[in-house]
């Protein structure tokens, strides 16, 4: 859990994680949440996983942007207001920054090859931590051997990536079979 | 008042716009091109390309440009803010309710019943940006062999080291000089 002393040196923690994972990623909330996942529940254990995906899932289902929701919400979860600030300073200042100077100049920085370089060592980066954590949550959900779950996780995927379907109605129809369905307590 | 009118509009967007991405595309073209000729129409589109290489979301890559060319540098702050002023206040309260009612049964049963679902968006992410990174583009080519070979083995070192535990932010500067090296060796 996020330790109880808040002080500056959580808070610097706090916003300089956030704003590297924003700055170095390119790609929605689907691709922040595991990077913070990785750095805030594996790394720090400030946040349990539970709670995150419950997070990103909330996230995924409101208005607004899902990378700002989730890391407001994170950010919440784990130092209240001033850590929800915290976190949506730092994931939207890079974007910020980089939209500003390069507004000024697009087309140089479109055809630097050096650049190009570079976001593509960090594009493969990114992916590495993606599968990792990817893996790991598949490999849990598997150990816990229930039906449904597995079954709602290989519905939404294959509605997702082959069907295409729109995220708001796989997670609208994810809700109702749990609420249905999932009420016993070895669900959660 | 310029600076209010960007925050105001924004924070309009932010409300409304649902789905992200290129489902907000339209909403922002309306008030951006169409309704206050902040930009023109091939300037927005230019928006969506830098956001496919650079960081954030394009709702507030598209506030950040449209606030910097209408009022400068600090029209770009006014609009971002505007942009997520309501996400704030919205996440808040959600946080604040289900701190109450969290544990109420049927919140907890809806809640099992998405956590699955994240990991299944989550895999659907994870197999676009391997596409994205070994063949650059969007779905497995017909062509499957035809893969950027740097960007494999660049792949391969980070997953290693991703396994031994390297920081996340450490490993992403390594991955960016290592592309860098890689790229500048083998052109």
């Amino acid at each position: 859990m996020a330790p109880e002393e808040k002080n500056a040196s959580f808070y610097y923690e706090l916003f300089k994680s956030t704003f590297v994972i924003s700055a170095f990623t390119v790609g929605g909330g689907m691709v922040l949440i595991p990077l913070m996942k990785a750095k805030f529940v594996d790394e720090y254990g400030w946040i349990n996983e539970k709670e995150a995906l419950d997070l990103a899932a909330i996230a995924q289902s409101m208005p607004g942007v899902m990378a700002c929701n989730a890391s407001i919400m994170l950010g919440y979860r784990m130092a209240g207001l001033p850590g929800a600030l915290t976190t949506l300073l730092a994931t939207i200042l890079p974007p910020l920054i980089f939209l500003t100077v390069i507004s000024y100049f697009y087309e140089a920085f479109a055809a630097n090859p050096y650049i190009r370089m570079v976001l593509k060592g960090m594009q493969c980066g990114a992916t590495a931590i993606i599968i990792n954590v990817v893996l790991q949550l598949l490999t849990k959900e598997i150990k816990r051997r229930l039906i449904l779950p597995l079954l709602i996780l290989s519905g939404t995927f294959i509605a997702s990536s082959v069907f295409q379907a729109d995220l708001m109605y796989c997670i609208a129809v994810d809700a109702l079979i749990g609420l249905m369905f999932m009420r016993s307590s070895r669900y959660s | 008042m310029i600076y209010l009118q960007l925050y105001l509009e924004f924070c309009k967007i932010g409300l409304v716009c649902v789905g992200g991405g290129y489902a907000s595309m339209p909403l922002i073209q309306n008030v951006v091109v169409d309704t206050y000729h902040w930009m023109t129409i091939s300037e927005f589109i230019d928006i969506f390309t830098i956001s496919q290489m650079t960081p954030g979301p394009v709702g507030i890559n598209a506030a950040t440009f449209c606030g910097s060319k209408v009022a400068g540098v600090p029209g770009s702050i006014l609009a971002t803010m505007g942009f997520v002023s309501p996400a704030l206040i919205i996440c808040i309260i959600v946080m604040f309710l289900l701190k109450k009612y969290g544990e109420i049964t049927s919140i907890k049963a809806i809640l099992s019943g998405l956590r699955p679902a994240v990991t299944a968006l989550m895999s659907v992410a994870a197999i676009s940006f391997i596409t994205l990174a070994l063949w650059d583009s969007d779905h497995i080519p017909q062509d499957t062999l035809d893969i950027d070979l740097k960007a494999a083995i660049i792949l391969v070192i980070a997953y290693i080291l991703v396994r031994k535990k390297m920081s996340v932010i450490r490993l992403l500067i390594l991955s960016g000089i290592m592309g860098l090296i890689s790229g500048i060796l083998f052109q």
